[in-house]
């Protein structure tokens, strides 16, 4: 499935502000793994996902999907099998169009864009009946403008859109972070049983440790650009949050001064 | 004589209204404030009264004017995307160097049309009166420009192109290349803005190097006063209603000047316009402040 080996990622080389973000990082993902990301600010999380998704290239290293390399491929040109869902609920929809019209262009990812019809009344159907799942009454709302919509209604949109043509691989990355807790929940919920019904293997990076010990068979945790535990099945069960953070500390050597990571307890 | 005014202004405004529908294609759709027209208008008047003047045929001049304006779009489009241009400069760029590129076109300054056979002359031919050639062309040309544009926005292509204007990170996550659908954008908009260039100039009978001077301004203007009066509500609505907005402008010129406007000052009385129209938002904002705060001051 995904194979991602000793990958290197530096922001602004050869300036004072020069970064290492990801720092030789390896991960392999077998089909219908559900593995959740957890680590503190600057730990290279979104970035391990925006390398995966082709948002930017790396210096050294190899990202592999069932057998193809991904290096030379352009965002775009991976997106034709990859789900993304961002953590700002803005990103992920376009909020001059109607919500069918983006559903639309979500079920042609990958797809070259011809001079057919955007949207046809078919398609129209099935949204409906999908939109019905999120359990949200959007599906009496299709030919609404997206940006009518609430953050909320926004990222289960993006959800659904990340999800409708159902992708090799799924990129959340910290989806519910900028939602309120209850409403966080329900897209929660959401995903899992999306994920669930269609078994898509998937990369939840979350600042939330409970969120990431609840969700998902694998457990890893980033920090200066590495993944410094990885706990799959049995070990991910039996983990709390306390474990999580006195093997952080032991980990990586480091006391917790990390105040998101510490609030998110 | 009143009729007389507003007649030419439909005229004008329907000939006018093809570049206007190609300003909104790229300001509107692409988000992108594209400066490119300024050269590109001239452009396909050069190209076609050429052709005229060097023994064409009229319709053939206008499609070639047509092409040349699709390919100095597409160099815009290029020097954004490939090199990283900033948009307005991008269009600036473009813009400068059209100048030089028409007066080579034309060999010179300016050509004169008279006497020539153009797409209204060909027409004439069937026994229709001047004016009524002039509106039946335009008429023509904007409602197929009307209807074009509402389909291709409404394919598959279109979709992809409405929503790089919206939000450029989300399509490109399902897989759309953005920097080829403002290329496409921007090809297709400068094509649009050259046809009503060469439009143009077999209606006046002459082409010159510096018709072009402030035509996105005018373009702008033409779309606001569009989208103000006659509604957005749907992307039908909105091309018919830009497509009106220039006609509106081009009567609101003849009124002005039938008032005592100079000529010369008319490129200012646009960049009011749009300047009004740009920052009525934000007066609004300031003008309920600052009223909202006097209705404090009476409470207390």
């Amino acid at each position: 499935m995904l194979k991602v080996k000793s990958v290197h990622k530096t922001f602004n080389i050869g300036s004072v502000n020069e970064k290492t973000a990801l720092a030789g990082v390896d991960l392999q993902l077998k089909p219908g793994d559900f593995v959740t990301v957890i680590g503190g600010n600057g730990a290279g999380k979104s970035t391990l996902l925006n390398v995966i998704a082709g948002v930017f290239h790396v210096e050294a290293g190899t990202i592999c999907l069932d057998g193809t390399i991904l290096n030379n491929q352009a965002e775009h040109q991976r997106a034709g099998f990859m789900g993304r869902v961002f953590q700002d609920p803005l990103m992920g929809t376009a909020a001059t169009m109607t919500i069918e019209e983006n559903l639309a262009m979500a079920l042609r990812r990958g797809q070259r864009r011809r001079l057919r019809r955007g949207l046809s009344s078919k398609e129209k159907h099935v949204f409906k009946e999908q939109l019905a799942q999120l359990g949200l009454g959007l599906e009496e709302r299709l030919s609404s403008k997206v940006g009518l919509l609430s953050g909320g209604q926004r990222q289960a949109l993006t959800l659904l859109m990340a999800t409708i043509t159902e992708p090799k691989l799924l990129l959340l990355d910290e989806h519910t972070a900028a939602l309120d807790p209850k409403t966080a929940q329900k897209v929660l919920r959401l995903t899992d049983k999306i994920i669930d019904e269609h078994s898509l293997t998937t990369l939840m990076v979350t600042h939330n440790m409970k969120d990431a010990l609840k969700h998902g068979n694998r457990i890893i945790m980033m920090h200066d650009g590495k993944i410094i535990l990885d706990l799959k099945q049995e070990e991910k069960r039996q983990a709390k949050v306390e474990d999580l953070l006195q093997m952080f500390e032991q980990a990586s050597g480091d006391e917790i001064a990390n105040d998101r990571l510490l609030l998110a307890k | 004589m009143y009729l007389n005014i507003l007649l030419g202004s439909v005229e004008q405004g329907l000939l006018y209204s093809i570049m206007v529908l190609g300003v909104y294609l790229t300001f509107r759709v692409l988000d992108y404030a594209d400066l490119t027209v300024d050269g590109s208008f001239p452009l396909g008047a050069a190209v076609a009264a050429i052709l005229i003047v060097s023994g064409h045929n009229p319709l053939f001049a206008t499609l070639s004017a047509i092409a040349a304006g699709a390919v100095a779009g597409m160099i815009t489009g290029a020097l954004h995307t490939q090199f990283k241009i900033a948009p307005l400069l991008s269009g600036i760029l473009s813009m400068i160097a059209l100048y030089s590129v028409n007066l080579r076109v034309m060999g010179r300054a300016n050509i004169s049309l008279l006497r020539q056979n153009t797409v209204y002359t060909q027409l004439a031919g069937l026994g229709l009166s001047d004016s009524w050639v002039v509106i039946a062309v335009g008429v023509i040309a904007a409602v197929g420009m009307v209807a074009v544009l509402w389909w291709f926005l409404n394919t598959e292509l279109g979709f992809a192109m409405r929503a790089t204007g919206d939000n450029a990170q989300m399509i490109r996550s399902l897989g759309v290349n953005t920097n080829a659908m403002k290329i496409i954008g921007l090809s297709i908009s400068n094509a649009m803005v050259a046809f009503s260039g060469a439009l143009v100039t077999q209606y006046q009978s002459f082409a010159d190097v510096g018709m072009g001077i402030g035509m996105i301004v005018v373009g702008l203007a033409s779309v606001i006063i569009g989208e103000v009066l006659f509604g957005t509500t749907t992307i039908f609505r909105t091309l018919v209603a830009v497509a009106m907005g220039s006609v509106v402008y081009r009567l609101v010129i003849a009124i002005v000047l039938q008032l005592g406007l100079k000529p010369t000052d008319l490129k200012l009385f646009t960049a009011l316009i749009v300047t009004i129209a740009l920052a009525s938002p934000i007066m609004k904002g300031k003008l309920q402040v600052a009223l909202g705060r006097r209705k404090d001051g009476h409470n207390a």
